[in-house]
């Protein structure tokens, strides 16, 4: 018998007293848990099914892994390619990115300012903007009123980039900006627009998760402050916010990585013309804008077009995960001194 | 001066503190008025595409094939796209992601294969869409092939292809909309069933997976309303053809609501601006539709 004495004898005494049962004790009828538990491990083959379903989960389990290693490899396959062509000193040392006129020149830097350009005016509207709702909603508003605010806010993370996209250019461009600032300074295709939709579209991410992590500030630190005389905005600011900050630090890294990635807005509303500047009045292409111009111009595979392409995948795929790791960390970090 | 006064001024703060609280005070408002300023922006973006293409919903707008003509253009061709590829992302999908985190939550090994594959699937979530569109344009459009050996068939920029691709990227949020809803599952009912002799997988289909069903359902209807609105990654593998046919198959090509809307909204003509304003109500409604959906599956079964 494979198992060890001591157990049997346990089973046999609580079970089945009396000698000449010691054969019998393997089934599944005699045993404690542990037996049990042991039994139902040992017999895979007489449940087809069963091992057949667990298989099938293990498979599920593995498509997320998969997907992550076919990302890595499509991304470098071709980058490779393309560094064979292009000198990474000249990606990465240079700033004019000219892909479609000789001479070809291919720096990724006015990409990453485009893109740069279009976040840092996003932010300067939606962190003000979201942080505000955030503290208005955890400190201020009636729970009945948050109720209603809270899913309205995040309805406009729930809008289709397509139509911001049409926002941005139709409205906010034609109907706002240029009556607004000139019809000679604003260009038709400019970073504003493209970052004033942004940071809309942004704001339910930083207001929400913000508010999350406001509301989990524990209660006794707010009465505290309350007790020594600190009025609601006191508390809200010097209290709240503080002891929040992991939090909000998180979601404002959660809103950055959305509007790299974001690709219609910027592609439809800020034009397709690389230019090293962060003004917000100058037309400019993100990296996600230059891939979409690629996949809409249909580039011939092995051309240094096609491959551009999947270099600056690459260049994005870095930067937005580079962020959401520095997000996850932070959420765990903070979590764990609020425990 | 009686006493009653002397202590009502007593109880009004004066000088420094009654500044600090009068400031208080008017921040409430303030930072309401700012937290309306989105909701203002939601009101005035749903008041701009009203106006601008309302007038131009009609059963022939909904019907026809798109055109070069704006006036006959219709949304026929991308409507049926989008029903197409919707449906085939969600048949692909939601097996997939359900089991994934059914394995994640009830089979996996605890400890290095859980953390690795959850992490995975944190930070897939974060990928932008437009890097789906590109895996799908290398691995699903055109094919793939390791040492010789066709892994994945050539699909071109086919509906399968299309909807494989928005599979991919809906797959993150749906598995974590999932595993938070099977984790909602009380322990005792997975006890309970175990005592009672069933195996771990009678628990998790008879058990688990039912009380689970609408943060499941939550969950998978958002990422649907999301990928309803997804544009870059179906551009990125070639669905932004002129489709002048009615969709028969998974093998043909296609457009859909939100690439439809981006054509008519780079082309210079008024008209067609005017048409996508008209698209974007068609979309919208679907979308919100779907987001109500899932609110109401949600309040329904928060009571029981």
């Amino acid at each position: 018998m494979a198992r060890p004495p001591g157990a049997g004898a346990t089973v046999n005494a609580v079970a089945r007293p009396g000698p000449g049962t010691g054969d019998m004790a393997a089934s599944p009828t005699t045993g404690n848990a542990e037996e049990l538990r042991r039994t139902l491990q040992r017999s895979p083959w007489k449940r087809p099914f069963e091992t057949g379903i667990v298989g099938l989960l293990w498979i599920c389990g593995g498509i997320s892994l998969l997907t992550t290693l076919l990302i890595t490899f499509t991304l470098l396959e071709e980058t490779v390619k393309f560094f064979g062509d292009v000198p990474i000193t000249e990606f990465l040392f240079t700033a004019q990115w000219q892909p479609l006129f000789e001479p070809e020149t291919f720096g990724i830097w006015e990409l990453v300012a485009g893109t740069m350009n279009v976040l840092l005016w996003s932010l300067v509207f939606a962190l003000p903007l979201g942080l505000a709702a955030a503290i208005y909603m955890s400190e201020y508003a009636h729970p009945r009123v948050r109720q209603v605010l809270k899913p309205v806010l995040e309805a406009l993370a729930g809008v289709p980039t397509v139509v911001y996209a049409f926002f941005a250019l139709t409205f906010i461009t034609e109907d706002f900006l240029r009556p607004l600032l000139g019809q000679d300074r604003v260009p038709i295709f400019n970073a504003l627009s493209a970052s004033l939709v942004m940071a809309v579209m942004i704001l339910p991410t930083i207001a929400s998760v913000s508010e999350d992590a406001m509301a989990n500030v524990p209660r006794e630190l707010r009465e505290a402050a309350y007790g020594l005389g600190a009025t609601r905005l006191e508390v809200a600011i010097k209290v709240v916010f503080p002891a929040a900050l992991g939090g909000v630090i998180a979601a404002v890294l959660l809103a950055i990585a959305r509007v790299i990635g974001e690709t219609m807005i910027v592609a439809v509303a800020a034009g397709s013309t690389p230019a090293l500047t962060l003004m917000p009045l100058e037309s400019v292409q993100t990296m996600t804008g230059y891939m979409l111009q690629v996949g809409l111009g249909d580039a011939a595979r092995g051309t240094i077009q096609y491959t551009s392409l999947f270099a600056v995948g690459t260049m994005l795929f870095l930067l937005t995960f580079a962020t959401n790791v520095a997000a996850t960390i932070i959420v765990n970090r903070f979590r764990e001194a609020y425990d | 001066m009686s006493t009653a006064e002397t202590t009502e001024v007593s109880l009004r703060a004066q000088g420094a503190v009654a500044r600090r609280q009068m400031v208080s005070r008017a921040s409430r408002w303030v930072l309401l008025g700012v937290t309306l300023v989105g909701v203002f922006a939601l009101a005035f973006l749903a008041y701009d595409v009203i106006h601008t293409g309302a007038s131009r919903l009609s059963w022939d707008f909904l019907t026809s094939y798109p055109s070069r003509r704006a006036a006959n253009a219709g949304l026929r061709s991308s409507i049926l796209g989008s029903a197409w590829v919707m449906v085939t992302t969600v048949i692909l999908a939601i097996p997939v992601a359900v089991g994934t985190a059914v394995f994640i939550e009830e089979f996996a090994p605890k400890g290095r294969v859980t953390a690795a594959v959850r992490l995975n699937i944190a930070n897939l979530a974060g990928v932008p869409s437009i890097i789906y569109g590109i895996l799908g344009l290398t691995i699903f459009v055109r094919g793939l092939t390791i040492m010789g050996v066709t892994v994945i068939p050539k699909m071109g920029g086919s509906i399968l292809a299309g909807s494989l691709t928005l599979a991919l990227m809906i797959l993150p949020m749906t598995v974590i909309a999932s595993v938070e809803a099977i984790r909602q599952v009380p322990p005792s009912i997975r006890d309970g069933s175990l005592a009672l002799g069933a195996s771990r997988w009678q628990t998790v289909w008879y058990h688990t997976l039912p009380g689970a069903l609408p943060g499941i359902m939550t969950g998978t209807i958002l990422a649907i309303a999301r990928a309803a609105g997804e544009t870059a990654a179906l551009i990125m593998i070639g669905a932004f053809a002129f489709i002048a046919f009615d969709n028969k198959s998974l093998g043909d090509s296609f457009t859909v609501m939100p690439v439809q809307i981006y054509n008519w909204t780079t082309l210079p003509q008024e008209a067609f601006r005017v048409n996508a304003a008209a698209a974007i109500i068609v979309l919208m409604v679907a979308v919100i539709g779907l987001n109500l959906v899932a609110v109401l599956i949600r309040e329904r079964f928060r009571r029981s």
